[in-house]
């Protein structure tokens, strides 16, 4: 333990009490056992409002141990306000080492995004859900939707692409794209950007979901299927884009636009920072970028 | 006449004390055509809810033909079966078309919802069904990818029909399909179900106080008053030769039925 964590020694390691952690366990167990299926489970307040991501913060407390490494992003970012409160949060009551490089840290914590590096085995990715229920604007009802999912009646779904194929010329569903896992469960995969959808198929990573204010918890375990709905005739696509990143030329990552002045002027710089740096760093530059000198372990 | 499609038999339910309906039995056959007809609080909506399998029983059984040929107790099926058999091979259509479409979905999407439902995941061939099905119920094609809120009363119970009989159904239940429609409205649609119940050779188990609906659609008629069938026959017997009081009453209320 380090020094900061001695000074909250009035808290248990990672804030939640034992018990509370090993019910949160047992939900994450019976997720796993059932990938895809949402698992309720008794949410605790935690020390953050809701929507801060108060489900992923107990799913992280519940799995976390004191070798782990953790990192936390928002949007892709390590630096924005939730990742950095949330990564403060757990180097003060767990005292754990925390990194920003994907490839170091074995429990990644994330809001909207999935890193872009391939994530390994030894990994899992815990994700802030605020919907768990895909069918949930479709059907209002909670006993309909959960006989709905016990059934496997996926059709209203579909209704729903065909609605937006018919109104919009293409799916235009872009984040939250709805997902079977494991030929059974229709699953929402929290906000993340439909670019992302493809990584969470034979993903080596366990993903976890947690939802805090909805009181529930899903998983897609190492290496299962996992399918974005479409038509035959109107196959999923994922997001591209036609210009690389401003900052480090990448092609083959999710862009933000950032606003750099009142008169239009914008550039598509990496949602991923650590991506983005980590290219960088190895000399890649993109058309409004700088070279810069390596810089390791910069945030520490 | 040896292989009905739906056999009800001693069927009887209570709301605590007070009777909802008791002791009823009859069968139907393949394409025929049966309304249960009675004034209000007569029992008719509940023993519609009775055999469609959405409320259960006191007593009794309901049985069904399935496409197999066997005949069923629907209370003896799981909910995942009588799920299915609800939105493959039935259709209901409900007094208030609010309550038998989607809202806030398309025509189009109404219409193709239970073929999604069973697996088909081709965009462009649902989307063909949904045209071909909006022209055989007369609403103009070009209307499908608007929502039900922008049509009339008829048009939307028409588009309610079409949603049922997407799937070919055998067995359609219809709660008062003309009910809060005007009368030259309530013609057309009346003409529209005649031909498609003729043309599609549905069964049908239709509830309606009125009397001329009756005549005009259906083959047989049960005439039901305080939770009891008391008289029960063709149609055209029941209505020109009335033997129960009650009935006699009820058909003699009629402004030239």
């Amino acid at each position: 333990m380090s020094a900061t964590a001695e000074n909250y020694r009035g808290y248990n390691f990672a804030y939640l009490d034992e018990q509370t952690k090993r019910m949160i366990r047992r939900a994450i167990l019976k997720a796993i056992a059932i990938p895809g299926y949402q698992v309720p489970f008794a949410s605790r307040e935690m020390p953050m409002p809701y929507g801060w991501g108060t489900g992923g913060v107990q799913v992280t407390a519940a799995i976390l141990g004191p070798d782990d490494i953790l990192k936390v992003i928002d949007q892709g970012a390590d630096d924005t306000t939730n990742a950095v409160s949330i990564r403060q949060f757990f180097e003060k009551t767990a005292g754990v080492q925390t990194t920003t490089e994907t490839g170091k840290a074995t429990i990644i914590q994330t809001r909207h995004r999935i890193p872009e590096a391939t994530l390994q085995d030894h990994q899992v990715l815990v994700y802030q859900v605020p919907i768990p229920e895909p069918l949930r604007f479709l059907e209002p009802r909670e006993t309909e939707t959960r006989t709905m999912h016990a059934l496997a009646e996926y059709g209203l779904m579909h209704v729903k692409l065909y609605e937006d194929i018919a109104q919009h010329g293409h799916i235009a569903k872009t984040y939250d794209y709805p997902v079977l896992v494991a030929e059974r469960y229709v699953m929402a995969p929290s906000p993340i950007p439909k670019f992302d959808n493809p990584k969470m198929h034979q993903s080596g990573a366990l993903q976890l979901f947690g939802a805090g204010r909805e009181k529930r918890i899903y998983a897609i375990p190492p290496h299962t299927e996992v399918v974005s709905l479409d038509f035959e005739d109107h196959p999923f696509e994922p997001t591209k884009f036609t210009e690389p990143c401003a900052l480090c030329g990448a092609l083959d990552s999710y862009l933000d636009e950032v606003i750099t002045d009142d008169k239009g002027g914008r550039m598509f710089v990496c949602s991923d920072t650590h991506h983005c740096e980590s290219r960088r760093a190895e000399g890649h530059v993109g058309a409004l970028g700088t070279p810069i000198t390596p810089v390791t372990e910069a945030a520490e | 006449m040896n292989d009905p499609l739906l056999v009800v038999e001693g069927l009887a339910k209570s709301y605590g004390g007070r009777m909802g309906c008791a002791d009823v039995s009859f069968t139907l056959e393949p394409g025929e055509v049966l309304a249960i007809v009675g004034e209000s609080g007569s029992g008719k909506t509940t023993l519609l809810n009775l055999i469609s399998g959405q409320l259960p029983p006191d007593q009794g059984r309901v049985a069904y033909r399935m496409r197999d040929g066997a005949l069923r107790n629907i209370l003896d099926l799981t909910e995942a079966e009588r799920r299915f058999l609800a939105r493959t091979d039935w259709g209901f259509v409900h007094q208030d078309a609010r309550n038998g479409l989607r809202m806030g979905v398309s025509a189009g999407g109404n219409i193709g919802e239970r073929l999604m439902g069973i697996g088909d995941r081709h965009y462009g061939k649902i989307r063909d069904v949904a045209l071909n099905w909006l022209d055989r119920v007369e609403i103009d094609p070009a209307r499908i990818d608007d929502k039900p809120g922008q049509f009339s009363g008829g048009m939307r119970q028409r588009l309610q029909i079409a949603r049922n009989l997407v799937t070919n159904p055998r067995l359609v239940f219809m709660d008062e399909p003309t009910g809060g429609l005007d009368v030259s409205v309530q013609a057309r649609l009346l003409d529209l179900i005649r031909g498609l119940v003729a043309e599609l050779g549905l069964a049908v188990v239709l509830v309606t106080h009125d009397l001329a609906v009756a005549r005009l659609l259906s083959h047989r008629i049960l005439v039901m008053k305080g939770g009891y069938v008391i008289e029960a026959g063709l149609t055209d017997r029941v209505l020109d030769d009335p033997q129960e009081a009650y009935t006699q009453l009820l058909v003699s209320s009629v402004l030239a039925a």
